[in-house]
């Protein structure tokens, strides 16, 4: 008789219905776990801040993205939104491009390799957070050292990465280049930038995450405007609903640069695909 | 005065000898194959002749220039694998072969045209044609080699490096790249190298063959001398090219 064969765990590929439906279950669990306590606490006081109810956290969205604040009149919301995502763009933007140009610097040439290289990896350990102090020191409470909080964040791990990616580039590509006659100039821009591009937005993406953290860091200590701000502002009325409104909006911003950076690489580079 | 002349030209890594003591001079226009075991400096040697490094001893020139300390536009390669631009269309890759030399290293306004439709001349040539917008991660090992072998030809080198160039292809499409190969070289003629590791390719290619060994071995320590060019054969007329002088002189013909 044919005995029904019980394949390994390690073979058993969903279909895609229930890989749709695996994929939600965790959302809908943390969902469904929050109600739950919520609901809870709520009974028992229905004063609770804590576990505000998820209607509540809703109508509390809804407010804050609809309503002026009551003396100025504007959307604090997106005044927020806004002034978070300049000074990130601005900081990772600035990372990106020195990034690349020190991960070039140091990928292609000896010289510059024995310059830099050490340096950037002790540069590197500092925890940009001791720094904070400093840099609101000299350079202000303004704009300009948040972005520089979140530049010294990123940008010693975004050389590193590049640099590496730079001298993974195959030798024998660099020696066919030289063939070709180009000059280190035109191995630089026509060789190795193309293919550290596609490395450039994956550690980019990667960087995101730390470069959330310092700008948060910073609008949380000296700030006037931003997500970070009005987050640690409104703790102190223990006004829940707004953080949580808060801290979804940030996620899904979050989410959606990671997606657009992909979209742009796997657009942009499709002889990377298979790299990425 | 012969074309490459290698003289006395020694390598060695730290205290390692790779080859030593070799000498050889090549005539313009000559299809020499290099054979030997592995590790027997075949590639270092070809690396010698590519300026990518340069002798302990000795000195390899070319056309009677001085000894070059950098690989350039005379000399072309093509290795087993990455050699070509996987950032770079077919079509740019072959233009990459004309324009890299420039200070942008692209051509710009109607050179650019002129060098695309330059470029598909020769993947005409190549059989390449109907493949020219697409990456060459999307063709077959054969096509990549022989887009390899026309990029390095669009930049015009006085001689051609080949690095086992055919080492990875399966044994049919090998084939057909030895007719590519051989038909290409009937057209312009050059001087060419070709590191290989089959005999046959090598005398069925080569005009000359040369073999890589260690003429000194020491049992105790195999590392202890380099290699060096054992032959040096005769491959025209797989490898029998007296037979027709002689059948030319010594055999009574029938007019």
């Amino acid at each position: 008789m044919q005995r029904a064969t019980i394949m390994r765990l390690i073979n058993i590929k969903p279909s895609r219905p229930l890989a749709v439906f695996l994929t939600l279950v965790p959302f809908v669990l943390v969902f469904v776990a929050y109600a739950i306590g919520s609901e809870i606490r709520l009974a028992e006081n229905p004063q609770d801040k804590l576990l505000p109810a998820p209607e509540k956290v809703w109508d509390t969205a809804m407010r804050l993205i609809s309503e002026g604040d009551r003396r100025t009149g504007r959307i604090l919301f997106w005044h927020d939104t806004w002034a978070s995502l300049k000074r990130l763009g601005i900081g990772i933007s600035i990372s990106a491009f020195v990034g690349l140009l020190f991960g070039l610097l140091i990928g292609l040439l000896p010289v510059a390799r024995r310059l830099l290289a050490q340096f950037v990896a002790v540069l590197s350990m500092i925890p940009p957070l001791a720094l904070l102090p400093i840099l609101f020191i000299v350079f202000g409470l303004g704009e300009l050292s948040k972005v520089v909080l979140i530049v010294i964040g990123t940008l010693p791990f975004l050389i590193r990465d590049l640099s590496q990616r730079v001298l993974e580039v195959p030798e024998e590509l660099l020696v066919k280049a030289q063939t070709l006659g180009a000059s280190s100039w035109v191995i630089a821009i026509r060789v190795a930038l193309p293919q550290v591009m596609p490395r450039l937005i994956q550690s980019v993406r990667l960087s995101l995450g730390p470069a959330w953290l310092f700008l948060i860091a910073a609008e949380a200590i000296a700030s006037d405007l931003g997500l970070g701000y009005r987050i640690f502002l409104v703790r102190r009325y223990l006004a829940m609903d707004v953080i949580l409104t808060y801290v979804i909006w940030i996620t899904i911003l979050a989410f959606l640069i990671d997606w657009a950076l992909r979209w742009i690489s796997r657009h942009f580079f499709p002889w990377a695909e298979e790299g990425l | 005065m012969s074309f490459v002349t290698v003289d006395n030209v020694f390598q060695s890594y730290g205290r390692r000898p790779i080859i030593e003591r070799v000498n050889l001079s090549v005539d313009e226009g000559e299809f020499i194959s290099i054979v030997g075991a592995s590790g027997c400096g075949k590639s270092t040697f070809l690396r010698l002749l590519l300026a990518q490094e340069r002798p302990t001893r000795g000195q390899v020139t070319i056309a009677g220039a001085p000894p070059a300390t950098e690989p350039g536009l005379d000399r072309g390669v093509v290795f087993q694998r990455y050699s070509v631009f996987p950032h770079l269309t077919v079509r740019e890759n072959i233009v990459a072969g004309e324009s890299f030399r420039r200070p942008w290293g692209r051509f710009f306004g109607q050179d650019r045209k002129k060098a695309q439709s330059r470029a598909d001349t020769t993947l005409a040539r190549c059989g390449l044609d109907h493949v020219a917008d697409q990456y060459p991660a999307t063709l077959s090992g054969g096509m990549q080699q022989r887009l390899a072998i026309g990029q390095a030809l669009a930049a015009r080198p006085r001689i051609l490096l080949l690095d086992e160039p055919f080492g990875a292809l399966d044994p049919g499409t090998r084939l057909s790249m030895h007719d590519f190969l051989t038909e290409l070289r009937a057209e312009i003629g050059m001087t060419i190298f070709m590191v290989t590791h089959d005999l046959e390719e090598a005398f069925k290619l080569g005009e000359r063959v040369l073999v890589f060994d260690k003429p000194r071995w020491d049992p105790h320590d195999p590392n202890a001398y380099g290699a060096t060019i054992t032959y040096d054969f005769d491959a025209r007329d797989g490898g029998i090219p007296f037979q027709k002088l002689k059948e030319d002189t010594h055999v009574l013909q029938a007019n």
